[in-house]
C-alpha cells in the first residue's frame, strides 16, 4: 500500500473576502508516485484546492480553515510557504507571467539562487535539470525569444530543480497551440516517470489530458469533490455532463451512436478503447445521418489581396496574403503561436499599415482608411477583458464608443439598451463592472463593441479560459449574432471551436497561408496540421477505428448532428 | 523605436565585458567628481574620457537618442531657471564682471555668468555618458546582482531590475490598449483639444493599471512560490565575477577621483577662475 502524500481531511476553507466558504468539507488522498488530474468548471474551487496544495492559501490568500491538510505528513497552515515550495513545485498558468529569468539558465536557477546555493553549483545543478527537461542547448537563450513550448519546458525546469515531491500544474495548457499541448502533456508524463514525483494537473481540457494515462481524476464541482474515480470510470458515468465538463469528442459520437459507454471498454484513450458491437452501431449511424447542405450564396465582405507586412523595414511577418470572407459567414485564423495570426487582425482593422496589397470591404478599397473610419465597419474584441474596460458601470462602458462619436443622447440611449438585451446583460445594466465574472466580463466588451453596429466582427481567443458552460454560452451568442447577419472572424486555438463553430477555417504558419478551406478539411489534413500545430480531431481516428470508409465524412456528419442537437436546446445531456 | 528605450544594448565590447559592479562603482566615482568640481580643466579632461569610454562601448548615439534630447531638453531648462532665478551668480562666483551686453534690471550677459553655465552644462555631459552607459551596457539580469553588491538590499535590488525589465511589455500592451480604444472613437491624435485629449488619455490609464495588476499578482506569486525572501541574503546565477580589467577599471577610476578632487580643492575654491 502507498503512503499518502497529500491528505485532505474534513477540509473547509474560506476566503476572508467572502461570506461563503469556496471549498466545503474536503475528503481526498493522492498517494506518492500518483498522477492526478483535478476537473471542474470556473468557479468549482479547483483553483482554490491548488493553492491549498501550494501553499498560496492560507499564505498568500487569507481566509479561514477548518480540518486538516497534510503535506509529507506535515500540517500545512503550521508550515510556512517556503517549506511548502520545497516539497510542491508549482508550474503556473501563464507561461509568460511566471518567467523571473531572462535567460533558460537564470530561470531554473531562481529557486537556488534564493537557497544561497554557490554560483557554480548552481551552474552545475542548471545543466543537470535542463537536460531533464530537454533544454540543455538553450542555456543561454533567452526566454522572449522561445515558443510556446519551450517556455513551458523551463518553467517546469525552474521547479523541478528544487527537487520536489509534488509537482503542481496548473492549466498547463491555456495558452497552448493544440500540437504544443500535447508535447506538454508527453513531457509532464515522462519526466513523472523518470523522477518518481507525484503529479497533480489541474485543467478542464480533459481530452487534451488524457493524452497519456492518469491514475484517477479528482471532479470538483461548487466547491465539493462529486467524483473521484479512474478515468474509464468516469467517461462511462455522467459526472462530466451534470458538471459542465467537456467530454472528449469520441466519447460524445460513440454516445450519439446509442452506445452504452461502460468501464470494460476502455474509453479513457481512443487506442484502447474496444469498439465491439460499437463499431456496427457507429457505422450505422453514420450512414443514417445526412449532411444538412447548407449552401448559401454569398457575396464576398472581406477581401485581403496580396497584403504584406512587417513590424520592421528589413523583414516581413505577413508574406502576400490573400483571402476573402463572405458576408454572413463564421470563420476561425488557426495557427500556432506567433504565426502571424494577431498581425492579421491588426492590420485588418488598421491598427497596422499594411506595406503593400489591398484589403477590401464591400468591394471598396479601404487599405488607406484611418483606424476610425475601419471601425465603423469592423469591430475588434481583444482576448483580455480587462484590456478594453475603463468604465465603473456597464452601461457607460458600453455607451463609451457611442458618445466619442458624437451620437445624440436619446440615441445612445436607445441603442445601448438594445445592446444589452442583445447580451443577455440587460439585468446587470447598473451594476459596476468589478462585480462580473470574466465571462461576464468578455459579454461587456463585446457589448462595446457591437454598439457601434460593425458589419465584421473580429475575436481574439474568445473562449480562452473559459469552462464548458461559458464557452458555449459564449459561442451560442456568437452564433445569434452571426444570424443576424454579423460577420465573425475569431482567431483561436482550440480545435473543437473551430471545428463545431467555423465551417470555414483559414490556417497561417510563418505569416503565409497553408490551408483556406473548410474547418473538416483543416483538422483532417495531416501536412496542414504538422505545419499549423494543431491536432486532428479524435473523431477522425475513431471512424478509422471503426473502420469507416469515409473518415472525413464522418467528422462532417458528427458536426452537422451536433448543430442540430445543439439547435434544439438538449445541448450536452442528449442521448440516455 | 521606443519600446527599446534605457534597455540593455548587446554589442560586444570592453565596456560589455566588464562586470555590472564595476561599472556602477565607476559610475558613483564619476558622479560624484564631476558633482563637486567646478574646475572647467578637470570637467574637461572627464569629458573627454566619457566620450572616449562612450566610443569604444559602440554604443551609438542612434540608440539612445530618445533618452539623450529628454536629457538636454531638461539641460536647456535647468540653463534658463538658472539665469532667471540668478543672472549674477558667475559675477558672485569669480568677482569679477565683464558686461557683454544689458538687458533689464539685474538681467545682463556676463562672460563670468557664462562661463559658470558652461561648467554646469559640462557636468551634464560628463556624467550622462557614465549613467547612460551603466545602463546599457550592464545586462538586466547582472542589474540587481550588481546593486545588491555594494549593499542595497536584494529585495529592492530585484525590484529596481524588474521593473526596468517590464518596462517594455508596459509599452506594448498600452499600445495594444491605446489602438484598440481608438477604435472605438477614442482619440488621441493631435486633431483632438488638450483638455479632451487629457481627459481621453485617462481611458487607457484604467485598462492599463488593471492588466497591470493582473501581471503582478502574477509575478509576486511566481516569486514567492519559489522561495523569493526566504533568507537574508542570495545567491545570483549571472553575477560575473570580477576579473584584471575589472580591477583595473576601478583603481583608474579611483584615481581620476582622486586627482580631480585634488586639482579641484587644492587652491581653496571649487572654481577655476580664468578672469584673474
Amino acid at each position: 500500500m502507498k503512503k499518502p502524500i497529500i491528505e485532505f481531511s474534513n477540509f473547509t476553507f474560506k476566503y476572508r473576502s467572502q461570506t461563503e466558504p469556496t471549498l466545503v468539507d474536503i475528503n481526498l488522498k493522492i498517494y506518492e508516485g500518483e498522477k492526478v488530474l483535478i476537473v471542474g468548471p470556473s468557479g468549482s474551487g479547483k483553483s482554490t484546492l491548488a493553492h491549498c496544495i501550494n501553499g498560496l492559501v492560507p499564505f498568500s490568500y487569507k481566509g479561514d480553515i477548518h480540518g486538516s491538510l497534510l503535506i509529507k505528513d506535515k500540517e500545512s497552515k503550521d508550515m510556512d510557504i517556503f517549506s511548502i515550495s520545497k516539497l510542491v513545485g508549482t508550474v503556473l498558468q501563464d507561461p509568460d507571467g511566471q518567467f523571473i529569468g531572462l535567460s533558460v539558465g537564470e530561470d531554473i536557477a531562481f529557486a537556488l539562487e534564493n537557497d544561497e546555493v554557490s554560483q557554480e553549483h548552481m551552474t552545475r545543478q542548471v545543466v543537470d535539470v535542463s537536460k531533464l527537461v530537454g533544454m540543455e542547448e538553450n542555456i543561454e537563450s533567452s526566454i522572449h525569444q522561445l515558443s510556446g513550448g519551450q517556455k513551458q519546458r523551463v518553467s517546469l525546469g525552474g521547479v523541478m530543480v528544487d527537487q520536489v515531491d509534488i509537482l503542481l500544474f496548473d492549466e498547463p495548457l491555456a495558452n497552448l497551440d493544440p500540437a504544443t499541448g500535447k508535447l506538454a502533456i508527453s513531457l509532464i508524463d515522462r519526466v513523472q516517470k523518470e523522477t518518481d514525483t507525484t503529479v497533480i494537473i489541474i485543467e478542464h481540457r480533459l481530452e487534451d489530458v488524457l493524452h497519456s494515462d492518469v491514475d484517477r481524476i479528482i471532479v470538483v464541482d461548487d466547491g465539493r469533490i462529486v467524483s473521484d474515480s479512474t478515468p474509464d470510470e468516469l467517461l462511462s458515468s455522467t459526472v462530466l455532463e451534470s458538471s459542465d465538463i467537456r467530454e472528449p469528442l469520441y466519447i460524445k459520437a460513440l454516445k450519439y451512436a446509442g452506445c452504452a459507454i461502460t468501464a470494460e471498454m476502455n474509453p479513457s484513450h481512443l487506442n484502447t478503447l474496444k469498439l465491439d458491437d460499437c463499431k456496427n452501431k457507429l457505422i450505422q449511424w453514420f450512414e443514417a445521418t445526412t449532411q444538412n447542405e447548407i449552401n448559401e450564396k454569398a457575396s464576398p465582405i472581406l477581401v485581403l489581396e496580396d497584403v504584406t507586412f512587417g513590424y520592421e523595414q528589413s523583414k516581413n511577418n505577413i508574406h502576400n496574403i490573400s483571402f476573402s470572407v463572405n458576408k454572413g459567414e463564421m470563420v476561425s485564423i488557426v495557427g500556432k503561436n506567433g504565426a502571424g495570426k494577431s498581425t492579421l487582425s491588426k492590420l485588418i482593422c488598421g491598427f497596422e499599415k499594411v506595406k503593400s496589397g489591398r484589403i477590401l470591404f464591400n468591394g471598396e478599397d479601404i487599405t488607406k482608411d484611418t483606424i476610425h473610419e475601419r471601425s465603423q465597419r469592423i469591430g475588434m474584441v481583444m482576448q483580455n477583458p480587462n484590456q478594453m474596460i475603463s468604465k465603473h458601470m456597464i452601461v457607460d462602458e458600453v455607451a463609451l464608443g457611442l458618445v466619442m462619436r458624437g451620437v445624440p443622447e436619446n440615441e445612445i440611449k436607445e441603442r445601448v439598451e438594445k445592446t444589452l438585451k442583445v447580451c443577455g446583460l440587460y439585468p446587470f445594466r447598473n451594476w459596476p463592472i468589478s462585480a462580473l465574472s470574466f465571462g461576464q466580463k468578455k459579454r461587456v466588451t463585446i457589448a462595446s463593441i457591437l454598439v457601434l453596429n460593425p458589419e465584421v466582427l473580429i475575436l481574439d481567443e474568445p473562449t480562452a479560459g473559459q469552462d464548458f458552460r461559458h464557452y458555449t454560452e459564449i459561442m451560442e451568442f456568437l452564433v445569434e449574432l452571426n444570424h443576424n447577419g454579423v460577420t465573425i472572424i475569431m482567431i483561436t486555438h482550440d480545435m473543437h471551436l473551430m471545428l463545431e463553430y467555423t465551417p470555414h477555417a483559414i490556417a497561417i504558419t510563418d505569416g503565409r497561408i497553408i490551408a483556406d478551406s473548410s474547418a473538416v478539411d483543416v483538422i483532417t489534413n495531416d501536412t496542414v496540421i504538422e505545419k499549423a500545430n494543431l491536432k486532428k480531431t479524435s473523431l477522425f481516428d475513431l471512424a478509422v477505428k471503426a473502420g469507416i470508409g469515409n473518415p472525413k465524412e464522418f467528422v462532417t456528419r458528427f458536426i452537422s448532428f451536433d448543430k442540430e442537437v445543439r439547435k434544439n436546446g438538449s445541448g450536452n445531456a442528449f442521448i440516455y | 523605436m521606443a519600446a527599446e528605450m534605457l534597455s540593455y544594448i548587446e554589442r560586444k565590447s570592453p565596456i560589455h565585458d566588464l562586470s555590472g559592479v564595476t561599472k556602477l562603482i565607476i559610475f558613483l566615482m564619476w558622479s560624484t567628481a564631476a558633482m563637486l568640481t567646478y574646475d572647467t580643466r578637470v570637467l574637461l579632461f572627464l569629458l573627454v574620457m566619457s566620450i572616449t569610454v562612450f566610443i569604444i562601448s559602440k554604443i551609438s548615439i542612434r540608440d539612445i537618442a530618445f533618452v539623450l534630447i529628454f536629457i538636454l531638453s531638461f539641460l536647456l531648462l535647468n540653463n534658463i531657471a538658472i539665469y532667471i532665478f540668478s543672472p549674477q551668480e558667475g559675477v558672485k562666483i569669480y568677482g569679477t564682471s565683464h558686461v557683454l551686453f544689458e538687458i533689464a534690471g539685474r538681467y545682463n550677459v556676463t562672460l563670468e555668468q557664462l562661463f559658470y553655465q558652461l561648467n554646469i552644462t559640462l557636468k551634464y555631459f560628463v556624467v550622462i555618458p557614465a549613467a547612460l552607459l551603466f545602463i546599457v551596457t550592464t545586462h538586466p539580469s547582472e542589474f540587481a546582482a550588481s546593486l545588491n553588491r555594494i549593499g542595497i538590499n536584494y529585495k529592492i535590488a530585484f525590484s529596481v531590475s524588474l521593473a526596468l525589465r517590464y518596462i517594455p511589455d508596459i509599452q506594448r500592451d498600452f499600445r495594444t490598449i491605446a489602438q484598440s480604444q481608438q477604435a472605438r472613437g477614442i482619440d488621441l491624435s493631435g486633431n483632438e483639444k488638450l483638455l479632451k485629449r487629457a481627459k481621453n488619455a485617462t481611458s487607457i490609464i484604467m485598462p492599463l493599471i488593471l492588466s497591470s495588476l493582473d501581471r503582478i499578482e502574477v509575478i509576486s506569486n511566481a516569486l514567492e512560490l519559489r522561495g523569493f525572501g526566504k533568507n537574508k541574503k542570495r545567491t545570483w546565477y549571472s553575477a560575473k565575477q570580477l576579473k584584471r580589467a575589472d580591477y583595473i577599471t576601478v583603481l583608474m577610476g579611483g584615481i581620476i577621483l582622486i586627482v580631480s578632487l585634488v586639482i579641484t580643492f587644492h587652491d581653496g575654491s571649487r572654481f577655476y577662475n580664468p578672469f584673474n
